[in-house]
Formats: C-alpha cells, structure tokens, sequence
C-alpha cells in the first residue's frame, strides 16, 4: 500500500490529511458548545474595560504574564481561587499566557489598586525593588482608542451574541450598556475619571476631563476587573 | 544521476538562501538582545517603547520561525525538489514564476507583518500573532508553494516520491490546515464600519480559544520546526556523507507514526488548566509515545552513518547533521518528560519551557539550516566553500552556545518552580513572587552569553557564505557528495 501511495501524489496527500486531522477532531469538537458557556453571573466587559485589554494585547503583556491559575495550594495561596472555565467565556482572544516572568494575573484586581497600577507602571523597581518589568511611560500619554474597543463590542455583541445591553442577572435592569457610540462614549470618559481619580495623578484626571482617555487609565480599568 | 543532463535550476534556491541569512541574523540578535534585557533591564529603553521586552518578544520568534526557518526550508525546498524528482525548474516558466512571485510576496509580505507588530497590531496569539490582513497574505504565500509542490510533482520523471518529498506535503498540508483553522477572526471594521480596519477579534471564546491556539501552537512546532527539517535531513546527510538511508521500513515507521501522533500532544501545554480533564491526559499520553516516530527518524538518521563514523572527524558539515540528529533526539525526549503531568506542574509558566524550545530551534532547526545551505553553496556558485576552518570553529563555538543556553534554562526554570510551590513550616509560601525572579539574575545572564555565542557563529556562517559566493576557488563539475571546501 505504502509503496503504492509514494507513485500517487494525490492520494498520498489525501492520507497524510486524513491522519493529521483525526485528533483535532476528536480532542476539540466534543466539548466546544461546553466549554464557551458563562459562569452565573459573568458579565461581558465595559467599553473601557475592554479598551484596556486591547491595551494589555498590544504591549504583548501575555509574553510575561499569565491569567491561569492552576488548581495547586501553592497558586490558591499566591492568586486566589483556581479559574474556572466559564469566566473566559467573553474572552476573545484568550489571555492565559505561557510564560510567568511576572506573576499571573487572574485576579489582580483583588489586591492591587489604581494607584499603585499607576505608580507601577511608571517605575516598577520603585514600587517592587528587584523588579526586571520595564516602565510603560509611552501609556501615560498615549489616547486610547475607544472606536476600535467600541467596534469590537459591537462585533461581538452582534456576531457572537454577548449579552451587551441586556439584562443578565434577572433583576429587570441592563447589566452592561453599550448604546450607540456617544452613548458608550460618555459612559467610558465616567468610568474613566474615576478610575483616574483613583490614581491621585492630576495629568491623568486633566486628560480624561478634556475628553481624552490615556491607555494607562484604561488599562488599569480592565486589570482592575480581573477578579 | 541516473541522467545527468538535467541543468537544475537554483535561482530561488539562492534567493531564499539569502534570505535565511538574514532573517537568521536579524531574528537571533533581537533574541540575543532581549535574553540581554531580562539580566539587564535598563536595556529595554534604548529605542524608547520599540525596544520594550514585551515588543520584541513576539518579533524575535516570528522572525526565527517564519523568517529564517521558512526561508531555509524553501530554500532547500526549490533545490531538492527539483533534484529527488528529476525535474528542472528551468523546464517550466510557469514554475519558474510561481516559484519567484513566492519569493517576492514572502519577502514583502514578512517585512510589512514585522513593521506591523513593532507597531502594536498583534492578535496576542503566540506564532500566530499577525492580524488578519496579513492572514491572508500568507494564506496566498502558502497556496503559491502549494502551486510549485504539486506542479513540479505534476511534470516528475521520477514516478515515486522520495522521503523528503513526504515530508514537504505533509508540511505544505498541516501547515494549511492549523493556520487557516486558528485564525479564524471576524475583522471588527468590516462588521461595524468603525475603529482601526486591521482589527480583529477571535472567532472562538476562552477555553475552546485556548484549545484551538494550543492545537495550532504545538503543531506550528511540528509541522515548521520538525516536519521540513527531516525532510532536509532525509536529502542532505545521504548526499553530503554518501551513504545510503539506513533502513526504509523505518522511515515509514516514522513518517506515519509522527502524522498520526504529533497532533494529539498539543493537549501538552493546557495541563491544569480548564480544558477537559481526558483532553489533558490524552496530550500527555501521546507526547509520551512520540518519542517513538521522532526517534525512529533520528536514529534513522544515525544509522545511516554506521561504519562511516571517521566522517565525523574530516568533514564539519557532517559535524553539523550529525549533533541536529542528537539534538532532535535530545528535544523529544525532553518534551514528552515535560508532558508527564506532575513534572508539567513544575515546568510550566517556567524557563525550562523556552529552554526546552531552544534545544529544538538552536540545536536541531538551525544546525541542520545551516548545513544545509553550506551543502548547497558550492552547487550554487561551483566553488569550494571558502573555509574549512571556519566552519569548524563555527560548530564549536555554537554547541557551547546551546550547551549554555539549556543548562542555564533547565537550572533557573527548576529553581523557580522549586521556588513558588515552597513552603515554610507552618504551611505558608516561604518565597514572595519577586524573590523567584531576582534569583534567576546570573543564569538569565549566562543565557544571554550562550545566545552571544551562537549568533556571533551566525556572523560566521553568513561571512563563510558571502566568501564562498565571491571569492572562493573555482570548481569545474557539481560536487556528487561531499562538499569541497577549502583549509
């Protein structure tokens, strides 16, 4: 048979993707409509939560830092409760990592506040003595971009069908609006001031009050969710 | 042999030679630099927030893997192709242009994907982090090396497929399938008619994200750093030492058995984590009988050199092929260890894994490239390789390198993970996070000196190579086996 397919090219590479797309098959088909299903209660991300992830996507913070913690005492002890499944289930991409230079950070909004993101990520060694993180001073000044955060929102709310201005919890409110963009705008620049507010740092509240929302306010906004 | 009156063709084989060359360079020395930038923070703000860690990481490994190990593979693709099928390139312009629009669009279409994550767009997905404009670009590079595979296959003299040529479909198809099938993303402007239009988001959410990427992302290493490069091995170890391949039956022991088993052991890199609990075992079970095809091909490979060891000692290139064999045997042995899963709850997130990683791309990816194109390099310009000596001290200067690279890996990756599961005797951590990072400091260090190694050995190779092409001596015919080269 062998010797047969190496004078057929075409059924020899007829055979070669039959073999090779056996196991994804079997290993990712049966548990796929499981596995994308929300814990109770898990809430789709706010527009300046979400501008912050693309944030923490484009510095590439996942080449250093995990959002994985494994169901061993030693990691419950260090980050809290083991992550479940359905918390991932609005998280497009997903943002486990596979490297710890720097801690995983599941849940660091538990224990981490805006003002010490802030003081942080302009001198980590400042903040934790012996710490090899870079300073991410560019975030300070840069202006997130909420058009492509609300762009993705939509996308998803209408293609994968996240329950954006919805009622999730059964309480007869919306859970998490989104509205038409000045609508989630104006909703994003509140977030925004408080999260800046929380900082203590004047340049950031200055930008925010002048309509623009620095990437670092909206990156500690989606760390700070992270719980 | 049989019909010596076949011109082969070598044009694109050279262009992509060059290319390695360069990519090699370029993709090992900002690896080297930021293997730097962990032992030395300060580094990561010479070029303000372009020389950020984070930044160049993904640079580094999408230059090595789809920059210098591409280009290498192509290139040995459009030399031995047309020479284990009996067909040269020169007998189709069809071909012939296929094969040069490959090249052109690769070579554009890697520069642009490179400018474009130093600029930030990235999807986040490790070897797979280009957004979905330049998906596409590559979608069409691959179809145009699909397009010169099955034509030159289409005009073949030689009726049965050799080795090599198993190996080369099978890359051309696995490749195909992961990558069309992990970047699946919806491009958020042409839903929504806002925001930036190289935006996408993920067709698959969480867990079933991370099942897709992990499936393409161990695959990506199966199909790029490991298909391909027996597919070399199979051509180039026979030719340049002038033995025939040890055993048939094992060959295709080895090639059914590593496309059966190499894609279930992408459950390996989710083990404790929220994927399935039988998705976990069965990777670690199938990494654990991969050992069998991969070491079938190295030993394959070994043995092809029984009774013709003294080879060794004369020719480098030999040298070369023979520790990418060891090297291949070293990596997949330490891979499935990795996999087995209490000794994965220890390695993982750690240095070991990267280490491990380096053992595979250093020893056996890039050596076996290397020979490779030495190999080929008297055949392109009908001159002996410049220097022997060279060479030579090439080889030793990079085995020290990766020596320095694993040993520094395998201790800090250990000691951190020793390190965060430690406990005092009340039961609480005995070490606080940063404690496990500043320990790592002098073999962070020590990594980078082995990285310095190697990439100076690259310098080596790259000039070894210019001064074949333009100043060695002449020689009349094309070598049949061992490559002549100059003291």
């Amino acid at each position: 048979m062998f010797s047969w397919l190496e004078r057929n090219p075409f059924f020899f590479a007829v055979g070669v993707f039959i073999v090779i797309a056996f196991a994804g098959l079997i290993e990712i088909v049966p548990d796929f409509a499981q596995q994308s299903r929300p814990v109770a209660g898990a809430k789709p991300y706010t527009l300046l939560q979400l501008a912050g992830r693309q944030v923490y996507i484009k510095e590439s913070c996942n080449a250093c830092h995990s959002q994985l913690i494994r169901p061993f005492k030693s990691e419950t002890d260090r980050y809290g409760m083991y992550s479940l499944n359905g918390e991932y289930a609005y998280d497009r991409p997903f943002l486990w990592g596979s490297k710890r230079t720097g801690p995983d950070l599941h849940r660091v909004g538990n224990y981490r506040t805006s003002d010490w993101h802030a003081n942080h990520f302009w001198d980590p060694p400042a903040i934790v003595p012996g710490s090899i993180m870079p300073a991410y001073r560019h975030l300070y000044k840069n202006v997130t971009d909420l058009e492509t955060a609300y762009a993705e929102a939509l996308t998803v709310k209408k293609v994968f069908n996240v329950p954006y201005d919805k009622d999730i919890d059964g309480d007869g409110k919306v859970d998490v609006p989104l509205g038409t963009f000045e609508q989630a705008k104006k909703q994003a620049l509140q977030d925004a001031l408080k999260v800046a507010e929380e900082t203590k740092r004047k340049d950031l509240v200055d930008m925010v009050k002048q309509g623009k929302i620095p990437e670092v306010v909206a990156l500690i906004a989606y760390l700070n969710r992270l719980k | 042999m049989q019909n010596p009156a076949i011109e082969y063709d070598y044009t694109v084989a050279r262009w992509f030679s060059y290319l390695a060359i360069l990519f090699g360079i370029l993709g090992m020395g900002i690896g080297v630099w930021i293997a730097f930038e962990l032992a030395f923070p300060e580094l990561n703000y010479v070029a303000g927030q372009y020389s950020l860690f984070s930044r160049l990481r993904p640079l580094h490994t999408n230059i090595v893997a789809y920059g210098f190990t591409l280009s290498g593979i192509w290139a040995t693709w459009y030399y031995v192709g047309q020479r284990v099928l009996k067909v040269s390139m020169a007998e189709s312009k069809f071909l012939m242009f296929v094969g040069k629009l490959h090249f052109w669009l690769y070579f554009l279409g890697t520069l642009a994907a490179v400018v474009s994550l130093l600029l930030r767009y990235t999807t986040s997905k490790e070897y797979a982090q280009f957004e979905w404009p330049f998906d596409i670009v590559v979608v069409l590079i691959w179809v145009l090396w699909g397009i010169s595979i099955f034509g030159l296959i289409g005009i073949r003299r030689e009726k049965t497929l050799y080795i090599s040529m198993w190996y080369y479909i099978a890359t051309f198809l696995g490749v195909a399938m992961l990558y069309l099938f992990n970047n699946m993303e919806v491009p958020t402007f042409l839903i929504t008619g806002m925001g930036d239009p190289l935006h996408s988001v993920s067709m698959y959410a969480g867990t079933n994200d991370a099942m897709v990427q992990w499936w393409f992302g161990h695959n990506a290493v199966a199909f790029v750093f490991t298909v391909p490069i027996i597919a070399m091995i199979y051509y180039f170890l026979p030719k340049e030492s002038g033995q025939p391949v040890y055993s048939y039956k094992l060959s295709l022991l080895s090639f059914w058995g590593l496309m059966f088993v190499y894609l279930w052991a992408g459950g390996h890199h989710l083990i404790y984590s929220t994927v399935p609990d039988w998705m976990q075992t069965m990777g670690s079970i199938f990494s654990v009988i991969l050992i069998l095809p991969s070491w079938g091909s190295a030993l394959n490979m070994l043995l092809t050199m029984k009774g013709e060891w003294g080879q060794l000692k004369e020719n480098p290139l030999i040298k070369f092929m023979v520790l990418a064999s060891t090297f291949y045997m070293l990596a997949t042995l330490e891979g499935p260890i990795q996999s087995i899963k209490s000794v994965n709850a220890l390695a993982h997130f750690t240095d070991w894994i990267p280490g491990h990683v380096h053992d595979g791309t250093l020893g056996w990816v890039g050596f076996m490239i290397i020979a490779a194109i030495m190999h080929m390099a008297p055949r392109f310009f009908k001159r002996e390789i410049y220097s022997r000596k060279l060479l030579e001290i090439q080889f030793w200067l990079q085995t020290t390198g990766i020596v320095l690279y694993f040993s520094s890996m395998w201790i800090a990756g250990i000691t951190q993970g020793m390190m965060w599961r430690a406990v005092d005797q009340y039961g609480n951590l005995a070490y606080s996070f940063i404690d496990t990072v500043t320990v790592l400091h002098p073999y962070y260090t020590l990594r980078a000196i082995g990285g310095l190694f190697y990439l100076t050995g690259t310098f080596m190779w790259a000039y070894n190579f210019f001064k074949t092409m333009t100043a060695s001596r002449a020689i009349e015919k094309e070598p049949q086996f061992a490559s002549p080269m100059a003291a």
